[in-house]
Parts: C-alpha cells; sequence; structure tokens
C-alpha cells in the first residue's frame, strides 16, 4: 500500500486523534495525540491489510522553541509481509512527560523506549524495566535535549589559553559576516 | 543417596560476565542468575562505550559527521559510511553517478566479508574452534590491504561521500581484487567450511541452542543474518535496493530452525554471495565521474583548485564553516544492509547546514537487547555461543 493511503486510513478511522499528515521525499508523516498511542498501534500491528509486524525504530526529538509541543516520540513501522513502512510521530509536551509504552505489541521497542527515556526523560507507563541504558544510573540530566550543554562548563580547571582564545573569538563576532548582515538589517 | 543429596545445600548464585570479558566482544556486561549450571536471569548492562554520537552529529555539519560513523562498528567502517551518504543523498535528491555505485558496492561487500570472517571467527574462538581464526584473518589482511591501497586506510575509512566515493580507484586495485574472487570461493569450501560444518563438537555446540522464531524474531527487530537464520527472507538490498545492488545477481541464504548454527551457516553463505556480487561488480564497472555533478553543495573542491581558483576557496570555507548550504527543511529515514543487519539513519533537518537531529538505529543495540530470552533456560557455556551468533560489536551499540 501507498504511505499516502496508509496515512488516510489512519486518519478515517482515528479522524480526532491524527492531527497533521506530512510528506516528504516520498515518506508520510502522521502526527498523532499521545493519548491514544497505543491503540493505534494496535490496530497497525493487527489489521491485515496493514500488518506492521516489523517496529524498525524508536526515538525521541527535541523541537525547544521550534513547535508548540516540545517533544515527539517518532515510531517507523515497517510490514515484512506487505513491505510498506509509515512513520508515526506523537507529540509528548514538556509537562506532562509520558506516553504509553508499546513493548507489549513489539518486544523490540523495550530498549529503545529505555534509551529514549535515557536521552530525553520521557517516561513511557507501562514499560516492563523503565531504567536508563546508555548513561550510569546515577547521572542527573537527559543529554539529547537541546538544552543540555555540549561540553561541560569547567570553570576555573578550564586550560588558560583556551579560555583566552574562547574570549578573543567572542570578541571577534562583530565581524562575522552573518552578524554584519544581521546589523545592517536593523 | 537420596539422604546424601538433602543434605546438599543450593542456592542461586548471581556472577557478573564482563565488562573486561574475551567472550562478550567488547565492554558488554551481563549479570547471570544461576542455578547450577542453568541461567535463570540474564540482564545485559551496555553504555561503557557510549560516546554520545548522535549529539556530537548535531553540532557538526553533514560532511565532518562522516568520520563519527567510522568509529560506530569499526570492523565495517565503509559500510556505515555508505548509510550514512545513502540517507543523505536521499534527503538532499542527489543521483550518484553509476561508477560510483560500482565502486561503493564492491566496498560493501568487502567490509560484509571483513566483518563476517571476524564474526564467524571469534565465535568459534569463544566455543573452541581455534583454526578458523588463523586461517580466515590471514584473508581479512589481504582485504584490509587493499583497502589501504584505495584510501590509505584500513579501519576508519571515510572514503565514500555524500554523492559519490572521494576518489576513483585504479586498475591495479581491481585485479587484485578480482584475483581474490576467483581464489576465494575455494578458500571458503576447502578451509573455512572443512573445519567446521561437519565438526562433531561444533554441531553439538550449535544446534538446537539459542532457537528464536520467525514470528519472535521479527517482533524483536532482529536483522540481518541474526533473523535470515529464522528463515525470513528480510534483506534491504532486495527489499529496498541502494547502489548498484539492482543490477547484480545474489541470493539471500535463510536458515530454517532458527539456531547457532542456522545462523552461522547464514553468514558463511553470505560470504559466497558477497563473492559473487564483487565479482560481477568489477566485471560491469562502468566508466565516467565519480562524484555527482550537482554535488559541490557538498564536495570539498580539489585542493590545487582552492589554492589557485577564488572561487572554490570560497566553496571550501562556506562547506568547513557552515555546511551546505539551501538545505531543504524536512527529515528521511533510509536503511541500508550492513552486515551485522540494518542501519538506519534519522534526520531530521531544520534548513542549516548541521542536522538538526540525527538518530541511529543500530543493529547490534536490538541484538543485545534479545540476549535474554536466548539464554534464559540455556547452560552458561551457551551463553557464549548466543553472544558469538548475534554477532555484535559494541561500539555501535552504544554509539
Amino acid at each position: 500500500m501507498e504511505p499516502r493511503e496508509i496515512a488516510e486510513l489512519i486518519k478515517d478511522r482515528y479522524p480526532s486523534e491524527v492531527k497533521d499528515i506530512k510528506e516528504f521525499r516520498g515518506q508520510v508523516s502522521v502526527i498523532v495525540n499521545k493519548d491514544k498511542i497505543k491503540e493505534i498501534m494496535r490496530y497497525l500491528h493487527d489489521a491485515p491489510e496493514l500488518y506492521f509486524d516489523y517496529l524498525e525504530d524508536l526515538c525521541g526529538v527535541d523541537y525547544i522553541g521550534r513547535k508548540e509541543v516540545r517533544f515527539e516520540v517518532v515510531y517507523h513501522l515497517y510490514s515484512m509481509k506487505h513491505r510498506h513502512m509509515i512513520r508515526i510521530k506523537a507529540e509528548v509536551p514538556e509537562d506532562d512527560c509520558a506516553i504509553d509504552s508499546v513493548v507489549d505489541i513489539w518486544a523490540g521497542a523495550n530498549w529503545h523506549e529505555r534509551e529514549c527515556y535515557d536521552m530525553y526523560g520521557i517516561k513511557f507507563n507501562g514499560h516492563p524495566d523503565l531504567r536508563r541504558i546508555l548513561m550510569p544510573d546515577d547521572w542527573e540530566g537527559y543529554p539529547l535535549r537541546k538544552d543540555y550543554p555540549l561540553k561541560s562548563d569547567l570553570g576555573e580547571m578550564e586550560w588558560k589559553e583556551y579560555k583566552e582564545v574562547l574570549d578573543a573569538a567572542e570578541k571577534n563576532r562583530q565581524y562575522e559576516v552573518d552578524e554584519w548582515h544581521r546589523q545592517k538589517r536593523k | 543417596m537420596a539422604s546424601a543429596e538433602k543434605e546438599i545445600k543450593t542456592r542461586e548464585i548471581t556472577i557478573s560476565m564482563g565488562p573486561q570479558h574475551p567472550a562478550t566482544h567488547g565492554v558488554l556486561r551481563v549479570i547471570l542468575d544461576l542455578d547450577g549450571e542453568t541461567v535463570v536471569k540474564c540482564t545485559p548492562y551496555v553504555g561503557y562505550l557510549h560516546r554520545g554520537t548522535e549529539k556530537l552529529a548535531e553540532n557538526r555539519t553533514y560532511l565532518s559527521a562522516l568520520p563519527l560513523t567510522d568509529r560506530l562498528d569499526y570492523i565495517s567502517s565503509m559500510s556505515n559510511n555508505i548509510g550514512y551518504c545513502v540517507a543523505l543523498e536521499r534527503f538532499f535528491g542527489i543521483e550518484v553517478p553509476e561508477r560510483a555505485k560500482y565502486i561503493r558496492t564492491i566496498m560493501a561487500e568487502m567490509t560484509r566479508i571483513s566483518s563476517h570472517i571476524i564474526g564467524i571467527s571469534t565465535h568459534a574462538l569463544d566455543i573452541g574452534a581455534m583454526t578458523l581464526f588463523l586461517y580466515s584473518f590471514r584473508d581479512r589482511e589481504r582485504l584490509l590491504d587493499l583497502f589501504e591501497m584505495v584510501c590509505g586506510a584500513r579501519l576508519t575509512a571515510s572514503y565514500p561521500r555524500i554523492g559519490g566515493v572521494r576518489n576513483d580507484v585504479n586498475q591495479e586495485f581491481l585485479d587484485k581484487l578480482y584475483e581474490f574472487t576467483e581464489e576465494y570461493p575455494e578458500i571458503i569450501e576447502d578451509q573455512y567450511e572443512r573445519l567446521l560444518d561437519q565438526n562433531r563438537i561444533w554441531l553439538q555446540r550449535t544446534k538446537g541452542i539459542g532457537v528464536i522464531s520467525a514470528e519472535d524474531a521479527i517482533n524483536w527487530g532482529l536483522t540481518g543474518p541474526t533473523l535470515r537464520g529464522s528463515g525470513v527472507p528480510y534483506d534491504i538490498r532486495k527489499y529496498a535496493p541502494y547502489d548498484a545492488y539492482p543490477y547484480v545477481e545474489f541470493d539471500v541464504p535463510v536458515g530454517k530452525n532458527g539456531d547457532v548454527y542456522d545462523r552461522y551457516k547464514c553468514r558463511m553463505e553470505e560470504l559466497k554471495q558477497s563473492n559473487r556480487i564483487i565479482k560481477q561488480c568489477i566485471e560491469k564497472m562502468p566508466k565516467g565521474p565519480v562524484m555527482a555533478s550537482d554535488a559541490p553543495k557538498f564536495t570539498l573542491p580539489p585542493k590545487d583548485r582552492v589554492l589557485t581558483d577564488m572561487e572554490s576557496l570560497i566553496r571550501q570555507f562556506i562547506l568547513i564553516t557552515k555546511g551546505p548550504i539551501n538545505a531543504p527543511e524536512g527529515e528521511i529515514y533510509a536503511a541500508t544492509e550492513v552486515p551485522k543487519g540494518e542501519l538506519g539513519f534519522y534526520f531530521v533537518s531544520d534548513g542549516t547546514g548541521r542536522p538538526y537531529r540525527m538518530r541511529l538505529r543500530a543493529p547490534s543495540f536490538v541484538h543485545v537487547s534479545v540476549l535474554p530470552k536466548l539464554c534464559e533456560g540455556a547452560l552458561i557455556a551457551d551463553v557464549i555461543a548466543n553472544i558469538g551468533t548475534i554477532d555484535i560489536v559494541l561500539g555501535e551499540c552504544d554509539r
């Protein structure tokens, strides 16, 4: 089945849940509410004409300051029988950072969800063993969030010469092309 | 006798296998709860090699994030590079020239051979068959020398580029590789298979061990030879072809029982199929450019031109500092068949020269997660066989 048809099928069945359908380079994303995610996924897995038996991937994305809802959990589904794929994206707001787990449907989701929790702090309700997986158990913060720094602030321990370079770069920022254009536009 | 048994006190013991253990293929730690010699519970711990590849890639340009993929599955770096490039080519809508497609296919299959050699031979080494390790590494050395001939690196290649490959291959390389493909099938049959296929100890250690059914294997998300051992012919090279795979003939070997032996057999057959693909590619190799014509947006200009030509200098400067300009906004998921299974790249772009989000779907990560299912209820000696059979590289698992 064509991805567009699958998306329409989901929309017909869950009109209130589907928020948007987007297409880029032949791949279709269906953006849904998170509340009924498990029901939708169960339908996609069980319906004979869709039969998405293989969860290719599950990951989170952080859209801080870019979209209304901060997080998205992205599911890539594939059907070995029908050879079609679809992308489902569930929006997860920051203040209610939890979504239903799909481990019951695809056992392979187990570690993907653990990783998503580890990296973004999104909780998966009903997950059998929700612990950190790549980071140590006592780690604070969620590394793949966009507001998590790439490099730790060493403060006084920072290498002195490197600090001088950084300060100089900061001072020279006014001469950067982008900055110059921005100033000019003002 | 019965009264003596009553006096023996038994209890479950917990042992920690790894992270420094020769049979865990890297830094995998497995906590085993044992009842005598039977595994009651098996809990894998990963993350010892976590380097934050996804986070790093978000802060680099598309071009400079390419070498990061070398360090995932470090014994098949070329396949990872190709996976990265294929994903971005689909994203930017670049058509790769024919010759580059063939060269890449050759490289991917050479990598598959060298990776399967490590997979099979260390697996056999763990179970106690040491000779294969020595024989097969002799052949792997020949392949690594050929890699060195093409791009100067033996392990971390970074040879493919978005839109093609870095440089053309010369005739000497093709001749040497062709010579290799002529000799290799005989070596497989004579030296590899003869050592193991009928070996009674090998059969006892592998037949009926770590069985997983086809439905379970799909449900757990297994891919590659680990899935095909259960009889599912899912191979991305056939299901969603990329590069030169549509132009060559090859079979996808599948197993029947889904045990350790069938998965081993699948890998062994794939060695022959890869050899076949390389041979066809060399025979069919067309002439022409190795870089897409619309690729200058992504490729660094030749060094001699940078030093003499103003435009090339500007192009190099923009590419290094800002990344490709006019990137589209959108997202793509593209998967390729690497030796271990399905390597998926999911890119989200916000239109700048850096990926907004790069997600790596690593086959090893999924394969480690199935370890408890394979091991629980089995003997402790089978844990070693099971770790070997899922063919993991922890660099890829931990990213």
